[in-house]
């Protein structure tokens, strides 16, 4: 009875002290330093890493998209010694599987955890649609180095996108560049498009047929796939009779390999133009496409007019990895990262202790208000609505000699400027 | 209670009946208007009709190991899929080592045989452990385990696979003498088309004649009937059960082979959609039924390369292919509907109910 007494009692103690110290020890903290935000701060401890988290396609067939990204915020963290204000950066992330469903997986993965600053990513606009608001909803701003929607960046897009930023240029100006290219520079009168119901492919196909259409063409067809089907011969078939001389997919490799090889095929379009667009500008496509895909197009950042620093960037790629890039995306994401970490520079608070505070609305602000940033694509500005990119846009082809050691061409082949 | 038929309507069969009128009357009044708008040449309907066919033997193959299996111990397997990509998948290492080597070229026939040969070993080898170890401990089992154990299984060889050999996709080598086609009589038939139809025929009739004229076939058959009564005939139950997976484990792995042929990309998930349309084609068939497997994968094949342009685009409607699926499995409903048993279903009231 004794000793539960004066347990009781020494409880009873702990109690009635215990806040009065802390909320002492906190008012008289809070005199000397004062960090607000209207959604959050994130505190970040002396020692402890400033954590960012990348949501990309790891793995599957467009798996080339998502390492290729992963590579060049990986290379942005070497560039800045691994460290932000004397943290640590941490990087981990989730696999988005370039589908809705996944983008919702993996942006609610990151939103549960609190330690996340900001999040580059994701890859496939799809994932982008249902994924960015969550993150949004936690408080994470996000940016896309390879979302190319111009659903993601409209004005309608909803206050719930206002935490989504991108590095990625707009389908306004691909597909626009895509319909000049086959009118201007190949002459063709007559296309058709197939898309597979993704945001991507269908926005892209469909600002494609407008500018084809106002340049004085005629779409024969507008078909779509699934992203899973592998028999295109069929619709192929059905796109046949309307003898199209230029057709374009802008999808991505598992589909677009089965379309390339089986399009030359199918009777009445052994002569036609292929073209596609950057989703399936990679290596691994020549892979799925095989010899097919010789002398086919594609529209893709040009490369050649990026800024004077990617030639080094290609050369630590080189070290770092052992091979080219594998996608068009790497210096979209090297910038994303670097935005994000000029902006946490920018909103970053140290504590009297060394905590540093990082508010999240601040935060978001600070990387919509980036103006004339010297990234590798370009000088970036970004809009009210998130669109930061410095698009150029060039048509690529395939050579013999891509196909065969499995490298993307480098030197476009048509420009519009 | 011997009646068979029904004795009287109950409004859930005025439903579903109303419901396949509607559906049929869609499909005549589209294949009507497409058929009068001349859109398409005698030409472009044999293309689908050929499409359709290869397509539907790689279906029918596959369909095969589901409705064995299933009318042998009354459970969908579903980690057959799996049994389906896992042959294809390693022998493409095979035929990539003979690409490189230029064996492929100079003797493709030869090459092939072993792609094939390998293929085919691979699935039956992991259709017959996964039978050993994921199925037998649970033979008496209530019906749903081994059902819930299926997708595990399934689940499990992905993950396996994709472990062996990597989450990216890897692509078949081309072979030259199968991508010639020939013109006759206007019409185009490519080479690996042939192969593939004549293949999948020569070994689904193979199937049908072990099944219904040698002794081991006429013990599965007992088995399927009635597994006491057979096991007190003196048949090994155990021994035909696993029979009966390696047949089907044979069969998915030359269906891969020919897949690859026709599709050549393979990757650890390559199985899920050929396994669910095999599954469908089963179900369409009669499941259960031999003949009726092979006879609803060729129809499925047919229902998804003529259907979204014969039924769709008289009715107006954009872009049908996207809808392909949406026609194969309304096909499914439209048959369950009319013939609850599928098209050669066996009657399972009477039997085993």
């Amino acid at each position: 009875m004794k000793r539960f007494l004066v347990a009781a009692v020494s409880l009873g103690l702990i109690l009635t002290f215990s806040p009065s110290l802390s909320f002492g020890a906190k008012e008289k903290k809070g005199e000397a330093f004062k960090y607000e935000d209207p959604i959050g701060v994130v505190k970040i401890k002396p020692g402890q890493p400033i954590h960012i988290a990348y949501w990309f396609v790891i793995a599957g067939p467009d798996a080339s998209l998502g390492i290729d990204t992963k590579r060049g915020v990986e290379i942005a963290i070497d560039d800045k010694g691994g460290k932000l204000l004397g943290h640590p950066i941490k990087l981990t992330g989730q696999d988005s599987g370039c589908n809705a469903e996944g983008g919702q997986a993996a942006a609610t993965k990151l939103a549960s955890d609190p330690t996340i600053v900001a999040a580059i990513g994701s890859n496939c606009s799809s994932e982008a649609r249902p994924g960015a608001p969550i993150l949004w909803k936690a408080g994470i701003p996000t940016v896309s180095p390879s979302n190319t929607a111009p659903y993601l960046t409209d004005p309608k897009r909803g206050p719930e996108y206002d935490g989504y930023l991108r590095t990625a240029h707009n389908d306004k100006v691909q597909g626009a560049v895509a319909a000049e290219f086959a009118i201007k520079k190949l002459g063709v009168k007559r296309a058709a498009t197939i898309h597979d119901g993704s945001v991507y492919a269908e926005q892209l196909q469909a600002v494609f047929a407008e500018t084809f259409k106002k340049l004085g063409g005629t779409i024969t067809a507008q078909e779509a796939v699934s992203p899973t089907d592998t028999d295109m011969r069929p619709v192929l078939t059905r796109i046949a009779t309307g003898n199209p001389e230029f057709i374009y997919y802008p999808i991505f490799i598992a589909a677009g390999g089965h379309i390339t090889r089986q399009a030359k095929e199918i009777a009445g379009l052994e002569k036609v133009y292929l073209m596609s667009a950057d989703g399936t500008f990679s290596p691994d496509f020549y892979k799925a496409a095989g010899e097919a895909a010789i002398g086919m197009f594609h529209s893709s950042p040009d490369f050649s007019a990026f800024a004077e620093g990617y030639k080094d960037f290609l050369a630590k790629h080189q070290k770092k990895y052992g091979e080219k890039p594998i996608a068009p995306f790497h210096a979209h994401a090297y910038d994303a990262a670097m935005m994000i970490f000029a902006a946490i520079e920018k909103v970053a608070k140290k504590g009297p202790d060394g905590t540093l505070y990082i508010g999240r609305k601040a935060l978001r602000d600070a990387l919509y208000a980036t103006k004339n940033f010297k990234g590798l694509t370009g000088t970036l500005s970004c809009d009210q609505y998130g669109d930061c990119a410095d698009p150029r846009i060039a048509v690529y082809q395939t050579t013999e000699e891509n196909v065969k050691k499995l490298v993307m061409p480098d030197k476009p082949f048509w420009k519009p400027y | 209670m011997k009646t068979s038929f029904r004795e009287k309507l109950t409004p859930t069969d005025l439903i579903m009946w109303s419901i396949g009128g509607i559906l049929l009357a869609l499909i005549v009044i589209g294949s009507w208007s497409t058929l009068s708008s001349g859109k398409y040449s005698a030409r472009h309907w044999l293309d689908f009709t050929i499409f359709g066919l290869a397509q539907g033997s790689i279906y029918a193959l596959i369909a095969l190991g589901y409705t064995m299996v299933y009318g042998v111990l009354r459970m969908i397997n579903f980690a057959h899929s799996e049994v389906f990509m896992s042959g294809p998948y390693t022998a493409y290492f095979v035929a990539a080592f003979f690409h490189t080597s230029g064996l492929l070229d100079s003797h493709p026939l030869l090459s092939m045989l072993v792609v094939l040969l390998v293929s085919m070993t691979t699935s039956t080898f992991v259709a017959y452990l996964l039978e050993r170890i994921a199925y037998r401990p649970l033979r008496t089992a209530p019906r749903l385990v081994p059902l819930i154990t299926a997708i595990g299984a399934s689940f499990f060889l992905q993950y396996t696979f994709r472990g062996l050999y990597g989450s990216g996709f890897q692509a078949y080598p081309v072979i030259k003498p199968l991508e010639r086609h020939w013109e006759i009589l206007g019409l185009r038939i490519l080479g690996f088309q042939v192969v593939i139809i004549v293949a999948a025929a020569v070994m689904m009739m193979a199937l049908y004649l072990f099944v219904q004229k040698t002794k081991t076939g006429k013990a599965l058959r007992a088995v399927s009937e009635d597994k006491e009564t057979a096991a007190l005939m003196g048949i090994d139950v155990d021994r035909m059960i696993s029979i009966t997976f390696i047949i089907g484990g044979m069969a998915a792995g030359a269906a891969g082979v020919l897949y690859a042929l026709m599709f050549k990309q393979v990757h650890f998930f390559m199985g899920f959609i050929p396994g669910i349309k095999a599954f469908t084609a089963a179900v369409l068939g009669g499941i259960g039924n031999i003949p009726g497997a092979m006879l609803g994968g060729i129809f499925l094949g047919f229902i998804e390369s003529l259907g979204p342009s014969l039924f769709l685009d008289g009715l107006g409607i954009v872009a049908p292919y996207q809808l392909k699926d949406a026609i194969a499995f309304t096909m499914l409903v439209l048959v369950l509907i009319f013939r609850p048993t599928g098209i050669l279903g066996e009657r399972l009231a009477v039997k085993k109910a």
